[in-house]
């Protein structure tokens, strides 16, 4: 298990850099993260962040498609906020370990 | 652990079937693609063109004869001659969009637009558009257009491109 330290706390990550403890994460670590990403976090970001947080807290899948049916973002936006692989991007920013599904 | 020495950087995904099964597969790859930040295009050609025409893309179904994997919910063989009845293929069909939708699997024209809203590209292929009296109009409005086999291949270009036939 690998550990690695943001905004002066020490995580716990697995060797994709993805948390293996989602409880470790905060506002501050997620913009810490998310400048390894090259990304720069809005207020947007954070409802995002949020709501993917919770969805995993309950168990949720995470698919792409529940995103776009948040009712914060269309999955267009979603592309845009987190370029390139927006998923696991976001799993990564919001400190939960990278997700597992195929939609 | 992956080896990501050379990752797919382009995929481009032929669709030639139009049993709902067929093209949730090429969707799923499609899709799939596009979330890892993969170019992607679809081609879709002969049967496959249904999952893009507006007349057709709501309704498509899986085919309940010659299928030697169709079985009843539970595991006992399903006889083909059954699937010759009236109502079963639409019975059939019904039953696997909904096991797909408790996967969050969304209907074949949602999963199109998720899939050009992240950058994916879809085409139909002209030779089939022909031979089916298909015109640019009938076709789902998201598809960006028509091409030959020529063309096809050269928006497949480049080293780290894959081909998938669906």
């Amino acid at each position: 298990m690998a550990q690695k330290v943001f905004a002066g706390v020490t995580v716990d990550v697995n060797d994709e850099g993805y948390f293996t403890n989602p409880s470790q994460w905060s506002k501050e670590i997620a913009a810490e993260i998310a400048k390894e990403e090259n990304l720069i976090l809005t207020d947007k970001h954070y409802e995002v962040l949020n709501f993917i947080r919770d969805r995993y807290a309950k168990g949720d899948a995470l698919t792409i498609r529940s995103v776009g049916n948040s009712g914060i973002i269309d999955i267009k936006g979603f592309y845009g906020l987190f370029p390139g692989a927006p998923m696991k991007k976001a799993a990564k920013v919001a400190g939960i370990p990278k997700p597992a599904s195929c939609v | 652990m992956i080896k990501e020495e050379f990752p797919i950087k382009k995929v481009c995904i032929i669709c030639a079937k139009g049993a709902i099964e067929d093209v949730m597969a090429a969707l799923v790859m499609g899709n799939g693609a596009v979330m890892e930040g993969i170019e992607t295009k679809l081609f879709f050609t002969f049967f496959g063109l249904d999952a893009i025409t507006k007349k057709q893309m709501k309704s498509l179904k899986t085919s309940t004869v010659g299928n030697p994997a169709m079985r009843m919910p539970g595991g006992l063989p399903f006889p083909s001659i059954l699937g010759m009845l009236p109502g079963v293929e639409l019975g059939v069909s019904a039953m696997m969009k909904s096991e797909m939708a408790k996967l969050d699997i969304p209907p074949v024209d949602e999963f199109l637009d998720m899939i050009t809203a992240g950058g994916g590209e879809v085409y139909a292929c002209k030779l089939a558009m022909d031979m089916f009296k298909l015109k640019k109009e009938d076709l789902w409005d998201g598809v960006s257009g028509v091409l030959t086999v020529g063309e096809f291949y050269e928006k497949s270009g480049g080293l780290q491109t894959q081909i998938i036939f669906v």
